[in-house]
């Protein structure tokens, strides 16, 4: 590893590794925009090794990264619009690092796992687009930048959902477009004004720069709430957070299996990135004072998703809803405004995206075998492909949280640091994981348990190519389930440099390094436990 | 601000003189002698010119006039703004920068014309004559510094139009189209004049700025002849601008008249009528902002409002555009509710950015629509994507650069304008703005939804893109994308030409009141 490491390091010195990043999608977009449309075996080549470069950058920035350093890493900022103080500017911390990864593996297993057979030259393209959308909105430090990729994301997503979705993708596309640019307008004027009003304060020129904007803090607090109102909205929707979710069935149902697979792994998280780094640190009081407005959406959604998940009959809603219930885990452990619970959030978006990847990627299998996803239609799957199966175990067990996968750990963790700071939320929200186990066990027996039926009958066993799909996921789930040190080690640095300047969080909150009574893990432990039955 | 002052000391003298520039008018008279003398050789010549060969000379002459703005430009940092004419011509580089939208768009029209005109058959100069025409009465209207004039460039402007409006004579819709744009034109015009004399009654000048200078040294006790002869102009502007409650003309003219005429229309005549528009309220009228700001703010609403939920409903794509031009000057119209250097610069990079864009959306649209135009429902464009996926991409854009999206000019139009009411503290204004955008995102998502939806009668066979509206719709794209990504350089450079002509505007304005 070491010379790996001492490798990476001297790449990101003088290697614009992070434009890279960004870039080196940008430029496999623009490659295959020039190939001919026929040869599609070529331009899924293309992409396939365009996303495996991406993933391979994202790597090297992980060898390269400093453990230790909560601050931001390999910025880099270049002049784009003067005028405004606008710039292409990036950087990476602990909170961004794992997405950034998450964003480069995720992708080239979407490419091998749920590639399309006709017009693969546009699906690649966007796809290629989506994913420079994507890694530019996590590693921009610059509001503007961030703004630009967290916008124009939806351009590529809106294609590949019209282009490649299923029979009602049209209205489902629409749905989706016009609710997150409805969000976005308040996003808009949010850093419209944070920027003029800084602008004013600091009497130097217009800048947009996070880290210059952070460290300012020109606003009052009737400001920082109301430009913290603004910046939530944007993220709630794109989240979704109860009760501006509700595109999220729709979208989630319509779009084509790769389109879900990135919709569910990386880009909801845009939303609770954004609202980490663009609402949690740029207005940690505001943020801490509605933190009991945003703790109750949270959990709203944890228990309200999972009823819903409940009662859907169709796989990829059941999926979907979960889905919301998840990340209402997520924006509690953020808002407990306590170490565990925010480490915690940032590890259970990178568990979220690993699991929710995989999950949608089964139920994108076997419907490309059965042209159904209706749950009452499917049984017996066990039967005729036991390593499908053995997957979808896997993953079921992941997301409902088990013991030893890493769906444990980051619930585990958020409910810890929620149960410290507001023990309520997280009585109530733990229900949310005995309700997981329900939905999502229910929804397993009834597909892969039992009799073969005569749509399950003929299905085969996954194919060499899903496996490789699925393997990274799965050996990622058992990884971090049992190991995760890894990731917290890098992590934690980044969440306490954000907790530190929350009000009253230095002098009570830091000192308590293991506040965790052992009954109240075992509580959970056994919560855990029962739903794993 | 430094530029601005240095101007203001020397414009005051230059305003003062009667001197007559032939410099500062030589686009007009490029355009309008140059259209002349086609017409005078056109009839010397027995044969019928060709429709390429009149857009050829045209594209020549406003290349011209384009050209010469450079020079003008250059002279101007000399010398610093001035009026000339005994005051009637301001030559600044508000003016300017107006030469060369218009110019801009009436280069890009006259390529997409070519074909139009090829395909019906119809030779001769007239067309192009009367294009000539109009532009030499929108860049005269942008160069007035005299109300009188600005009537003189608008009724240039206006009957050239009403001419190319109902081209295609064969045409009932263009018949219709002209008639209509004509009765309700003149009438507007009426009101206009109405204005112009309540004004004059009031301030015993139409020279703008010795109303200026008038109202910056008297305090009128009882100001209603004033305040209604401003209302008036407004309405007059309102109709020339379509803003809503004035904009009904607005959709059945754009829908009748020639596709290329429309996207004409659509762009010069819409920013002539601004360009006078900023002229006289954010420069001349300045002392009287708190009256006419409502006035703006509530006519911007009622655009904004009218133009983006009207065409959600529309099933023909010409007229949703039209609708869409229509909200558009709403946000334009926001510019200048900002009153400020920043506020009117972006109603100008606005209108820039929304030249381009229109002019390339309906050049696609009448590429699309075929010979008889008759296939303009959003039925006609089901299944593009499959046909023509290049176009549909094109045309894609266009809209999305209409709706706002990031990396194209439109977003960045967008943002200058939001960015100036923010700085005005006009946050309501400024979330209703652009929910209001995400309003119009529906009906432009809705033309791409049909082109990417398979067509489901028998599918007529793909387009033939032609050369000189492949041109122009290239050019268009290319500048689109190019103002809103590429850093720097080339955007930095619009906005700074949008901000100077901005500037100049109000430097103008004060050394007229400090001249005094």
């Amino acid at each position: 590893m070491t010379p790996v490491i001492a490798a990476a390091q001297s790449i990101g010195t003088d290697f614009p590794l992070l434009s890279a990043i960004v870039l080196s999608p940008v430029i496999g977009a623009l490659i295959i925009a020039l190939l001919p449309r026929t040869n599609q075996s070529l331009v899924r080549s293309i992409g396939l090794l365009s996303s495996v470069i991406t993933f391979v950058f994202t790597v090297l920035l992980y060898a390269a990264f400093e453990a230790k350093s909560g601050d931001f890493q390999f910025v880099s900022a270049h002049e784009w619009l003067g005028q405004f103080g606008i710039q292409w500017k990036l950087g990476v911390d602990g909170i961004s690092l794992f997405l950034v990864m998450l964003t480069g593996l995720i992708f080239p297993i979407a490419f091998i796992g749920a590639g399309v057979r006709e017009n693969a030259k546009s699906f690649t393209a966007w796809m290629l687009a989506l994913q420079a959308g994507c890694l530019g909105s996590f590693l921009a430090l610059d509001l503007f930048l961030f703004f630009v990729c967290f916008e124009f994301v939806l351009i590529p997503m809106y294609f590949l959902m019209i282009g490649f979705g299923f029979d009602r993708r049209r209205y489902a596309a629409l749905k989706f477009f016009i609710y997150t640019f409805a969000g976005s307008a308040f996003l808009f004027v949010g850093i419209l004004a944070l920027v003029f009003i800084d602008a004013a304060k600091t009497g130097g020129g217009v800048t947009f720069d996070l880290i210059a904007l952070q460290e300012n803090q020109s606003w009052t607090s009737t400001q920082a709430r109301w430009l913290f109102f603004a910046f939530a909205i944007a993220f709630a929707v794109k989240i979704p957070l109860v009760p501006l979710h509700t595109w999220i069935g729709d979208t989630y149902e319509q779009s084509p299996v790769a389109g879900v697979v990135i919709s569910a792994a990386v880009m909801v998280k845009l939303g609770t990135y954004g609202l980490l780094r663009f609402g949690v640190s740029l207005f940690p009081e505001a943020a801490h004072d509605v933190a009991p407005v945003l703790l109750t959406l949270a959990v709203i959604g944890m228990i309200y998703g999972a009823i819903v998940a409940a009662v859907q009959r169709d796989l990829k809603r059941v999926a979907a809803y979960s889905s919301v219930s998840h990340l209402g885990f997520i924006v509690l452990g953020m808002f407990a405004f306590s170490k565990q619970g925010m480490s915690g959030a940032v590890l259970q978006m990178i568990n979220h995206g690993i699991t929710a990847a995989a999950l949608f990627l089964i139920i994108g299998f076997l419907y490309a075998r059965t042209q159904t996803s209706d749950v009452t239609q499917l049984s017996g799957v066990q039967k005729v492909a036991p390593v499908m199966a053995a997957f979808m175990t896997i993953v079921v067990m992941s997301s409902v949280g088990v013991p030893g996968l890493n769906g444990f750990v980051g619930e585990f963790l958020i409910l810890l640091g929620t149960f410290a700071t507001h023990r309520w939320w997280a009585v109530v929200g733990t229900a949310a994981v005995i309700l997981a186990a329900v939905y999502l066990l229910w929804a397993y027996q009834q597909v892969f348990h039992g009799k073969p039926n005569e749509k399950t009958m003929k299905v085969l066993d996954l194919t060499a190519r899903e496996k490789i799909a699925m393997t990274p996921l799965i050996i990622l789930i058992v990884f971090l389930g049992v190991y995760p040190q890894p990731a917290l080690d890098r992590i934690q640095p980044t969440v306490d440099k954000v907790l530190m300047t929350t009000p009253g969080f230095a002098e009570s909150g830091l000192q308590s390094d293991e506040p965790a009574p052992v009954h109240r893990s075992g509580a959970f432990g056994s919560g855990h436990s029962v739903g794993g039955h | 601000m430094g530029e601005f002052l240095m101007f203001a000391a020397t414009g005051g003298e230059a305003t003062a003189g009667l001197k007559v520039e032939y410099s500062s008018i030589i686009p007009i008279m490029v355009l309008a002698g140059g259209g002349i003398a086609l017409m005078l050789a056109s009839s010397m010549i027995r044969e019928r010119m060709t429709a390429a060969t009149g857009a050829f000379l045209s594209i020549v002459l406003t290349l011209i006039a384009m050209g010469s703005t450079y020079y003008t430009w250059k002279d101007l940092d000399k010398t610093g703004a001035y009026s000339t004419f005994m005051g009637s011509i301001a030559n600044d580089k508000f003016t300017l920068f107006f030469v060369v939208v218009l110019c801009a768009a009436l280069i890009l029209s006259l390529l997409v014309s070519i074909d139009w005109l090829e395909e019906r058959g119809v030779r001769g100069i007239e067309y192009f004559v009367l294009m000539l025409m109009s532009t030499t009465g929108a860049i005269l209207m942008a160069a007035a510094n005299d109300l009188i004039v600005i009537f003189l460039g608008l009724e240039i402007l206006s009957i050239a139009l009403y001419v190319l409006c109902g081209f295609d004579r064969k045409s009932r819709v263009a018949r219709e189209s002209a008639l209509k744009y004509f009765i309700l034109g003149s009438f507007s015009s009426a009101i206009f004049l109405y204005g112009i004399a309540l004004v004059y009654g009031a301030t015993g000048t139409t020279n703008l700025t010795g109303i200026a200078q008038f109202l910056s040294t008297n305090t009128l006790l009882d100001n209603g002849l004033l305040l209604a002869g401003v209302v008036l102009l407004a309405v007059g502007f309102a109709f020339k601008v379509a803003a809503a409650p004035f904009h009904q003309w607005t959709p059945d003219v754009y829908q009748g008249a020639p596709t290329p005429v429309t996207g004409y229309m659509a762009a010069a005549a819409k920013a002539a009528a601004f360009a006078a528009l900023l002229r006289v309220f954010a420069a001349t009228f300045t002392s009287l902002q708190l009256d006419w700001k409502p006035l703006i703010l509530g006519l911007a609403i009622a655009t904004l409002l009218v133009g983006s939920i009207v065409a959600c409903v529309q099933q023909n794509v010409k007229r949703m555009l039209a609708y869409s031009s229509i909200s558009h000057a709403g946000y334009i119209l926001l510019g200048l509710y900002a009153t400020n250097v920043d506020g009117i610069s972006s109603s100008l990079f606005y209108l820039l950015a929304y030249t381009f864009m229109v002019v390339g959306s309906f050049a696609i649209v009448s590429l699309v629509g075929g010979q008889d135009e008759s296939r303009r429902g959003l039925d006609a464009f089901r299944g593009l994507a499959q046909r023509n996926p290049g176009i549909a991409l094109v045309f894609s854009i266009f809209l999305l650069a209409q709706a706002g999206m990031p990396l194209t000019s439109g977003f960045l139009a967008k943002f200058y304008v939001i960015s100036a009411l923010v700085q005005g503290h006009s946050y309501e204004m400024a979330v209703f703005a652009m929910l209001i955008a995400a309003v119009a995102a529906f009906f432009y998502l809705r033309i791409v939804v049909a082109m990417y939806t398979p067509a489901s009668s028998p599918a007529p066979s793909p387009l033939v893109m032609p050369f000189s509206t492949g041109l122009a719709v290239v050019f268009s794209l290319v500048l689109t994308i190019g103002l809103g990504v590429i850093p720097s350089s080339f955007t930095f450079d619009a906005v700074e030409f949008a901000r100077s002509a901005a500037g100049e505007l109000f430097i103008s304005s004060s050394t007229r009141i400090a001249g005094q």
